[in-house]
């Protein structure tokens, strides 16, 4: 496969873009996180965000184009998040993506956010298929089987919380900063013992997932000590929260790969940034012989190099969009058809 | 000079390529369609049809506001984009003062747009360059209609938003209230390079910082500042 892709990247609070050679190697990878502006808010104000937005695409692009050392005449095509995410966010770097493959005469790809965090790994090593990827971020929690490239099979997901909403909530109960999730991991792993909280495996044979209940849990036990006058021991609860989230995802995890027989498993999506759960999810595998690959943290939060190692493969399906391309809130996972 | 036109700050959409001073096409529509879907392919249709390639756009201008936020952000977003990609000069032209020069009227004119929940976004104008004798703002409709009260003679009134509260404008200032015909009431595109080509071509590397003129803060930011005073 040879290509070059410039990818942006702007679902969330981050705006990103990226130039990706032949889908493997990271010639730039450039992101502006708004969390400074964000943190005011205790969580992303999609109103704020899509304003953040506007002010930094083009900084932003022409600085991944830069550190590329890249002209637009080298790009074989243009690379965007097309959904799922906030939609005001999203239409800012589809237009500007638009607008410059059209200035430059290139093809444009949209590109399925959650596709983009599970190509993430492509980025580290090749991906072995059949294989299955675990994504968890802010917004998903996914179970995602893919046989081939392109090919997207979605085994289990949540049916209420994302797991990175669960650490936000439960970070707020504690009286942590906006985002949640770092303060947790690393409370955790400061406490000798954790609170007993419930699992929520669900049905015997479902790959889905649920975090409400455990948050409620959390909640109900802040009140409850409150009331009898106790004080709660952070490093306690965050470490009894952590222990939950992370069993389920690591036995359910482990219990579908096997199943499937996959010849590799990813991790995928902000939440992967999570020590607890990488060491977790590594030590069970490696139980199973089952490889195991985490992309490096910087690759796990929301970035745009994913997007364009997911894109690079799109291109040589022949996969296009075009400049009529809108954001797609909730776009589903679906496989690309080969043309 | 070569200039292309892009307005998508409210509803319509307009789109226009103006060749020294002449309109090669323009393209005005209110079909309440989703600007990221229309905006590009009329831009790419504007071009072909004028036998022209992105690179031959000497100059571009865009609606800066106020309008909507999302329909400002793709304007914008494309706007700035093709002009920092094709090393363009961008200018960025209000909203309600293009609107208000499509009026053909001597006197006062007051362009405006629904800004939900009773408020709109207005501005009245006098003279032919348009002099702002009620400045840009978010205002209560009312609030509006009784500032232009005092102004004593007949206001002409331009947009369809304008003809939509024909009514509550009616109420306030009876016969002193006039309304330009349908035919004038989209914004043009065409009235925008207009109005940009008055104007010094900012350099360009202002393009980067060019951003919509929202007229308003974000609810969430208004709520914020609002704690942090009660706080002091």
């Amino acid at each position: 496969m040879e290509n070059l892709i410039l990818a942006i990247e702007t679902s969330c609070d981050e705006t990103a873009a990226s130039v990706i050679k032949n889908g493997t190697e990271i010639l730039s990878n450039v992101v502006a996180s708004q969390i400074e502006s964000q943190k005011r808010f205790g969580g992303v104000v999609p109103e704020i965000a899509s304003r953040h937005h506007v002010e930094q695409i083009t900084i932003v692009i022409e600085e991944a184009l830069e550190k590329a050392n890249i002209e637009p005449s080298d790009l074989n095509a243009v690379a965007v998040t097309e959904g799922p995410g906030l939609v005001g966010a999203l239409l800012v770097g589809i237009n500007a993506a638009k607008a410059f493959a059209f200035s430059h005469g290139l093809p444009i790809i949209g590109v399925h956010h959650i596709a983009g965090h599970i190509y993430a790994s492509s980025l580290v090593e090749p991906m072995q298929f059949p294989l299955l990827a675990l994504v968890v971020s802010g917004g998903h929690t996914e179970l995602v089987y893919m046989k081939e490239h392109g090919s997207f099979e979605v085994i289990g997901e949540t049916r209420d919380d994302a797991a990175g909403e669960a650490y936000d909530k439960v970070a707020r109960v504690l009286n942590m900063p906006y985002p949640g999730g770092p303060h947790i991991d690393r409370l955790a792993h400061e406490a000798e013992k954790g609170v007993e909280f419930p699992r929520a495996w669900l049905e015997e044979n479902s790959y889905d997932f649920s975090f409400s209940g455990l948050k409620s849990a959390v909640i109900n036990y802040k009140h409850n000590m409150e009331q009898r006058g106790e004080e709660i021991v952070p490093e306690e609860v965050a470490k009894g929260f952590q222990d939950s989230v992370v069993e389920v995802l690591t036995t359910k995890t482990v219990k579908a790969a096997k199943e499937l027989n996959v010849k590799q498993v990813i991790v995928a999506g902000g939440v992967s940034a999570n020590r607890g759960l990488r060491e977790s999810l590594s030590e069970a595998l490696a139980k199973e012989g089952i490889p195991f690959v985490a992309p490096p943290l910087h690759l796990c939060t929301d970035n745009a190099a994913m997007i364009g190692a997911c894109a690079a493969y799109m291109y040589e399906a022949g996969v296009r969009g075009d400049l009529s391309m809108n954001g797609l809130p909730g776009k589903e996972l679906k496989s690309w058809a080969r043309s | 000079m070569i200039w292309l036109g892009i307005d998508t700050s409210n509803a319509p959409l307009s789109v226009a390529i103006v060749k020294d001073g002449q309109v090669l096409i323009e393209i005005v529509q209110n079909l309440k369609l989703t600007h990221s879907v229309s905006c590009m392919p009329t831009i790419e249709e504007a071009l072909k049809k004028a036998n022209l390639k992105p690179a031959d756009i000497d100059g571009i201008a865009v609606s800066e506001g106020p309008g909507s936020y999302t329909g400002l952000r793709i304007g914008v977003t494309i706007a700035k984009t093709l002009a920092w990609t094709l090393k363009k000069p961008l200018v960025g032209v209000s909203s309600l003062k293009s609107l208000a020069s499509n009026a053909i009227y001597s006197g006062t004119i007051c362009a405006m747009f629904d800004a939900r929940r009773g408020n709109v976004y207005a501005a009245a104008f006098q003279g032919d360059e348009l002099t702002p004798v009620i400045p840009e703002q978010h205002v209560s409709l009312q609030e509006l209609l009784e500032k232009l009260e005092t102004f004593n003679e007949p206001i002409m009134f331009v947009g369809i938003d304008a003809q939509k509260f024909e009514e509550e404008i009616r109420a306030k200032l009876g016969d002193k209230a006039k309304f330009s015909p349908a035919s004038l009431n989209l914004p043009r595109a065409s009235k925008l390079i207009e109005l940009a080509e008055k104007e010094p071509l900012p350099a360009l590397d202002t393009i980067h910082h060019f951003v919509p003129k929202y007229h308003r803060i974000s609810e969430a930011e208004a709520n914020w500042i609002k704690e942090q005073k009660k706080g002091q």
